[in-house]
C-alpha cells in the first residue's frame, strides 16, 4: 500500500465518524457530501477511476440534493 | 435504562465487535492480492474481442451486459415510481415560492458553469469506452449540468427546461432502446444481447461494435431519470402546501 492510499483510508475513515457524530441534520448532510468527496479520492488512489466518477456524481451531487430537499421539506412541516 | 448501565452496554458491545473485527481483517488475504479470475481473463482478452480500450466499458455493457439492463430497469422503475406517488399527492392550486437568486455573482459564475458542465458530461459519455467514464456517469454529470440552472437561477427556470412531456418520453425512451438493442440481436439470430455490429478500429469513437449504442441508451435514460428525479423533489419543496 503506498502511503497516498492510507492517508485516503484514514480520512474516510475519520470522514465517515463524522458523520456519524454530527447531531444538527443540515450540518450531517454537509458533512455527508463532504464524506461523499474523500471516498471518491479513495477510489480514485486505489486506480478505480470508472467507480470514482460515479461515486463523484451521485455521492457529491445527486444524493446531497436529495437529502437537502428533504430537510427543507421537514422544516417547513414543524 | 440509566447512562450507566447504556456506557458499559454499549462498551461489552464495541469490545466484541472490535474482537470479531480483528479477527476477520487477520484472516483476509494480502493487500493487492488478487484471486478473481474472471477479471485476469478479462484483461487480456477484452481489446481484442471487443476493441474497447475501456475493459469496465466492455464488461458493463458486453459481458456483463444483462446486469446493467436489470440496472437500467430498477433505475427505471424507482424513478417512475417516485413521479408516480409525488405528482398524484401534489395540489394543483398549490402555492408557488418564488426563489430567484439574488447575488449577481452566484448567478454569473453559475449559469457559466451549466454548458461547461454538460458538455463535461458529454464528454464522459462519448468517450466512456475509451477512457474511463459511460453512460451512467456522464448522464449524471449532464442531470447536474441542467439542475445548475435551479441553484443559479431559479426554479421556474429549471422547469422550463425540463418540461415534463420531454423529460418522461427521454426517460422511457433510453430504457426502452437499451431493452431493443438487446431484443435486436435476439431478431438477428444472435444470442441476446450479442454484439452485433463491426467492431471497428481499437481507441476511435466507432470502436467496440454496439457498446457505443448501449452506452448511449444508458446516457439518455440516467439523465432523464435524474432530472426527472431532481424536479419532482424541487417541486415538493417549492410548492407550500395548504
Amino acid at each position: 500500500m503506498i502511503p497516498l492510499q492510507v492517508v485516503a483510508m484514514l480520512l474516510v475513515a475519520a470522514g465517515g465518524l463524522a458523520v456519524v457524530l454530527a447531531r444538527d441534520l443540515l450540518r450531517q448532510a454537509m458533512l455527508n457530501s463532504f464524506y461523499g468527496l474523500l471516498v471518491v479520492v479513495l477510489f480514485l488512489v486505489f486506480q478505480a477511476p470508472d467507480v470514482a466518477l460515479s461515486a463523484l456524481a451521485v455521492g457529491g451531487g445527486a444524493a446531497p440534493l436529495v437529502i437537502l430537499a428533504a430537510l427543507a421539506k421537514l422544516k417547513e412541516r414543524r | 435504562m440509566s447512562g450507566r448501565t447504556r456506557t458499559s452496554l454499549f462498551l461489552v458491545a464495541a469490545a466484541g465487535l472490535a474482537a470479531l473485527l480483528g479477527w476477520g481483517i487477520v484472516g483476509l488475504p494480502a493487500f493487492g492480492d488478487f484471486h478473481g479470475r474472471y477479471g485476469v481473463v478479462l484483461n487480456h482478452v477484452a481489446l481484442a474481442q471487443r476493441h474497447t480500450t475501456n475493459v469496465v466499458a466492455a464488461v458493463v455493457f458486453d459481458y456483463r451486459g444483462f446486469d446493467t439492463l436489470g440496472e437500467e430497469l430498477i433505475l427505471f422503475a424507482a424513478v417512475t415510481g417516485v413521479a408516480l406517488i409525488l405528482r398524484e399527492a401534489r395540489e394543483a392550486e398549490a402555492k408557488r415560492i418564488v426563489d430567484p437568486v439574488r447575488g449577481d455573482p452566484v448567478r454569473a459564475v453559475g449559469l457559466a458553469a451549466v454548458p461547461a458542465t454538460i458538455l463535461l458530461g458529454l464528454y464522459v459519455v462519448a468517450f466512456g469506452y475509451l477512457t474511463p467514464g459511460g453512460g451512467f456517469q456522464g448522464g449524471v454529470v449532464v442531470a447536474l449540468g441542467m439542475l445548475l440552472v435551479y441553484l443559479a437561477g431559479d426554479h421556474r427556470s429549471y422547469s422550463r427546461l425540463t418540461a415534463k412531456e420531454v423529460v418522461d418520453v427521454f426517460e422511457g425512451g433510453g430504457a426502452g432502446a437499451f431493452v431493443a438493442l438487446a431484443l435486436g440481436a435476439l431478431a438477428g439470430g444472435l444470442a441476446f444481447q450479442q454484439n452485433f455490429l463491426p467492431l471497428g478500429k481499437i481507441g476511435i469513437l466507432t470502436s467496440g461494435g454496439s457498446i457505443p449504442l448501449l452506452n448511449w441508451a444508458t446516457a439518455i435514460e440516467v439523465t432523464a431519470a435524474f432530472v426527472l428525479l431532481f424536479g419532482e423533489f424541487l417541486e415538493e419543496v417549492m410548492v407550500e402546501r395548504r
